[in-house]
């Protein structure tokens, strides 16, 4: 049985400028050049790479009757994510992992001192609690929504993927500021970790940096949460972006399926 | 002749009419490239990337710090019916969090349990008892109240008895001790060993919340990190 093909995404009418016919010697006074630089720029990027495809297959998608506004919480999740990732590049700005009392002294700094640094800091510490909260929710749509099954797996996968990792990064990320609550929670993190039969003392030790927590540590934890775990968060969202473009999104379980009348006719 | 889609094919390139295979050459030119850069790729990136997964866990796993000791007085001025607390430091290069306190107290054989094993390391005494103020439920700071004469942990409220069990909460086992020495006159407290609930000494110390009772002194081994005596 060989399906119809359904027509390609439609190109919003704002883009579908008409080339100028070869051999057209129209002269062109210094006004429409101006006029024209935007859009032959982005004609010569995309002369010599052929982005404009990508982009319009990822950007202009058909989505499914009842899209609704739970459906915004993946892409929530992301912002919350770049907020992060900016805000904490900034910080790194400003921050010592130094054991001895620079770490804390310098948190002290950019808090209290530095412009704009209690605004920057804050946004990272209560970001990272709405980013959590909002890794929740997103998953709690696709599972209520059903939106996990077939052939949605591998995207679920990563998703879990993704929740571990965030969940890595509020324990890394909670030492930095090196007071006596981080050091405390750092400490029972660890202990908790530990209790994993076998491998947990072992896993503990390389957490730690040693059998103690020492001056390794903090810098452990820094190179953790500023190194290793954001470029994987953002290579896995990229995956799960692609999987959501490719696989598009699900409508909602209250909905009910209609048959596509094209696809009717051919059924046999 | 026979389809030739069904005779298998030759194992030697030079009968599979490729062309400038050499006599009794069976892995085609092709593969074998495939293969080699194949192989090339993963050994450049194991190069980098074994290094790198030793250097970051050889040392943290497997290197064994030196055993620290250090006076904290002499024999007489520790009473064996309440705890003195000395200050300690167990880590160097993270300034004050380096160092933990060290509850002491002389020997009472009336409460105290037998040393297990009896044997003791060369040098050390059991005639002292120093306990660790590291709780066994997850590495909080416990505190000696003197009016309870019991020891408790102020994040999940672990009990521990005048002498170190557990007597309520959820710690795993009863607290870390020290091992203790007399030399010139004072003593000196050394690196931390674990106990089980029967007060059997577990030398490369665990870390809280691993139990040592039963299956949990093989559920959680002894680690490599650990200083340790001669």
């Amino acid at each position: 049985m060989k399906l119809p093909k359904l027509p390609a995404p439609p190109l919003p009418n704002a883009l579908q400028g008409r080339p100028e016919r070869p051999g057209d010697d129209k002269r062109q006074g210094p006004v429409e050049q101006v006029k024209e630089a935007g859009i032959s720029a982005v004609d010569w990027v995309d002369e010599r790479t052929s982005l404009s495809g990508g982009l319009r297959w990822l950007m202009f998608r058909k989505v499914p009757k009842g899209t609704n506004w739970f459906y915004t919480l993946g892409s929530a999740t992301m912002f919350a994510f770049l907020s992060q990732a900016v805000t904490g590049v900034f910080l790194a700005m400003y921050y010592r992992p130094d054991a001895t009392g620079g770490a804390y002294e310098s948190i002290r700094h950019l808090t209290n001192e530095v412009f704009l640094g209690e605004f920057v800091r804050g946004m990272h510490k209560w970001g990272s609690s709405v980013m959590v909260i909002l890794v929740f929710l997103h998953m709690a749509r696709t599972f209520f929504f059903g939106a996990y099954k077939y052939p949605r797996e591998l995207n679920w996968v990563i998703g879990g993927v993704l929740l571990i990792l965030t969940m890595v990064m509020s324990f890394t990320g909670y030492l930095l500021p090196f007071d006596q609550r981080s050091y405390w929670a750092t400490i029972v993190g660890v202990n908790i970790n530990g209790t994993g039969p076998l491998v947990g003392p072992y896993l503990s030790d390389f957490l730690r940096g040693g059998a103690e927590f020492g001056a390794t540590t903090l810098s452990r934890f820094y190179a953790i949460h500023m190194l290793m775990i954001p470029g994987a968060i953002a290579a896995l969202i990229g995956a799960h972006l692609y999987l959501v473009a490719k696989l598009g999104t699900t409508a909602p379980p209250w909905l009910k399926a209609n048959g596509d009348d094209r696809l009717e006719q051919d059924r046999v | 002749m026979p389809d030739p889609r069904k005779t298998p094919k030759s194992k030697y390139t030079a009968d599979r009419d490729i062309p400038g295979a050499f006599e009794g050459e069976t892995v085609t030119r092709r593969r074998f490239m495939t293969l080699t850069v194949h192989g090339a790729g993963a050994a450049a990136a194991a190069a980098f990337t074994l290094p790198a997964l030793g250097f970051a866990a050889g040392s943290a796993i497997f290197e064994r710090p030196e055993a620290q000791w250090e006076t904290v007085g002499a024999p007489e001025d520790f009473p064996t019916d309440t705890y003195i607390p000395k200050v300690i430091s167990e880590t160097s290069g993270v300034g004050q969090i380096g160092k933990t306190t060290v509850y002491m107290r002389a020997r009472n054989d009336d409460i105290d349990p037998k040393p297990n094993p009896p044997t003791l390391h060369e040098g050390t005494t059991e005639d002292f008892v120093a306990i660790s103020t590291r709780c066994m439920h997850l590495g909080c700071p416990v505190r000696y109240v003197e009016a309870s004469a019991r020891f408790i942990c102020p994040c999940h409220g672990g009990v521990y008895d005048f002498t170190g069990a557990v007597s309520g909460g959820p710690p795993v086992r009863p607290l870390d001790r020290f091992y203790v020495r007399v030399q010139d006159g004072q003593v000196q407290v050394g690196p931390r060993y674990s106990v089980n609930s029967e007060f059997k000494r577990f030398p490369n110390y665990r870390d809280p919340g691993q139990a040592l009772d039963g299956i949990g002194q093989y559920m959680y081994p002894g680690r490599f990190s650990t200083p340790k005596l001669d």
